[in-house]
């Protein structure tokens, strides 16, 4: 079995984010936390990411995004949920727009908590997540030679 | 003889892919610490390739894989034309045609950011290719053959005759390297304009087989480069060597110094560089020619 936690690349999108947590996720990248350095990629495009980073809560506009960026993503794949607000819709929740977290339109595997979150935990969520992307391959590899066997 | 072009040719399949990525991790590694970070491991570029080889692939439609395929096969049939020794000129078309293949395969997906990224691929074409032919015209005149196992055995090395030629050919090397104030049509850093511009559509495997041929490409650009350095004195192989280093360093220093161009400006300063450099050093070198 191929050892993939090693390349993991990123989308960052940003759901209805105050931008606080969108600042924290950009200063991973600085040289003070460099990210590269665990092989992780800022990609712009759904169809070359492995890991969904969603800051901010889901709203009425943003979650047919949200479900059509998800589905772009080729398997495996790992979201993780940023900030209070993506886990739980934080303190927008009772807003009239906000369905809540990230977790109410797609299947989240990681949620980093704090308001906002610190590059130490976003950091640490990543690490996290490529654990979990490396389990979800040879999940998919798995099930991929079932459905070869049974056809 | 033949012996020695089948050794050198089988070289270049079997190691460029190896050195070029191996480049791209020296690349990442240097610009991480011009930027003052740690950066990446070295082989982080094959890292990605064995992950992106055994991710799910979306096909958008089945010509896709056969462009891109053809894509890899006319890159490694170019370089491994010129390693062999083979004519220069016949190299570089074999180039321009797997650039072609690029440019449908991005064409062929009808998303809006491929679509506009090829055409700023053929922009990028058109502003290097003069250059390109140019410098063919320069290695004949210098060494009265296009042939490349001739070219290497000449008493003086091309870059004494062509110092204008090798300027013009470093500056359309950074169009063709796809580095920063270039790097118009796809770029490798994460601040892009157009999602991910010529290869957005191109998902796993398939982005995985344009990256190698571009590590081949780049290995074969890098040969052109040590072809102004090399002649009959096998001395001078090192002293070329180091100039391909001194290139390419150059190169990541230009990408990370630099901010990406217009279009226009691409175009007009390539062209600019072409007439001025190349132009002059061949008019001297006619010039030199006739009144020897
Ligand atoms: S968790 Fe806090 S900082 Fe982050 S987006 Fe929500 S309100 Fe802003």
């Amino acid at each position: 079995m191929a050892k993939l936690n090693r390349s993991p690349w990123l989308l960052h999108y940003d759901g209805s984010s105050c931008n606080g947590c969108d600042i924290e996720v950009l200063a991973c990248l600085t040289p003070v936390y460099d990210v590269e350095r665990f092989g992780v990629v800022n990609t712009g495009n759904p169809l070359h990411a492995d890991i969904l980073l969603i800051t901010g809560g889901i709203n009425s506009q943003n979650q047919a995004v949200v479900q059509q960026i998800y589905s772009q993503m080729p398997n495996p794949k790992v979201v993780v949920a940023v900030g209070a607000c993506a886990c739980t819709g934080g303190i927008f929740k009772e807003c009239y727009n906000i369905h809540g977290g990230v977790d109410t339109t797609i299947p989240v595997d990681i949620y980093v908590p704090g308001c906002a979150a610190r590059p130490e935990s976003i950091i640490d969520g990543v690490v996290k997540a490529v654990g979990v992307f490396q389990e979800k391959y040879e999940k998919y590899v798995s099930e991929n030679k079932e459905r070869k066997r049974s056809s | 003889m033949n012996t020695t072009r089948l050794l050198c040719c089988l070289g270049y399949i079997l190691l460029a892919p190896f050195i070029g990525g191996l480049l791209d991790g020296i690349d990442r590694k240097l610009s991480a610490r011009m930027q003052g970070r740690t950066g990446p491991s070295i082989l982080q570029p094959f890292y990605d390739i064995i992950k992106l080889f055994h991710k799910q692939i979306f096909l958008v439609n089945h010509s896709q894989f056969f462009l891109v395929g053809s894509y890899l096969v006319f890159v490694i049939f170019s370089g491994a034309l010129m390693f062999a020794g083979y004519d220069l000129l016949m190299s570089f078309f074999a180039l321009t045609t797997a650039a072609m293949f690029l440019v449908l395969a991005s064409c062929s997906t009808h998303s809006p950011f491929s679509a506009m990224a090829s055409q700023r691929e053929l922009l990028q074409m058109m502003s290097y290719e003069p250059m390109v032919l140019l410098a063919c015209v320069g290695f004949y005149l210098a060494t009265g053959s296009f042939q490349v196992s001739d070219i290497i055995q000449s008493n003086l090395s091309p870059i004494v005759f062509l110092p204008g030629f090798f300027i013009g050919f470093v500056y359309i090397l950074t169009i063709k390297m796809r580095k920063s104030p270039f790097d118009i049509s796809t770029a490798h850093h994460a601040h892009q304009e157009m999602v991910r511009g010529v290869t957005t559509e191109m998902v796993g495997s398939l982005y995985a087989i344009t990256q190698i041929a571009e590590w081949y490409e780049n290995v074969m650009l890098l040969g052109i480069v040590a072809l102004f350095f090399i002649n009959g004195n096998p001395i001078s192989w090192p002293l070329a060597i180091l100039g391909v280093l001194f290139v390419y360093f150059l190169e990541t220093l230009i990408d990370n110094t630099t901010a990406r161009l217009k279009w226009s400006k691409v175009l007009s300063s390539a062209w600019l560089v072409t007439l001025l450099f190349g132009g002059l050093n061949l008019l001297v070198l006619d010039l030199m020619i006739k009144y020897r």
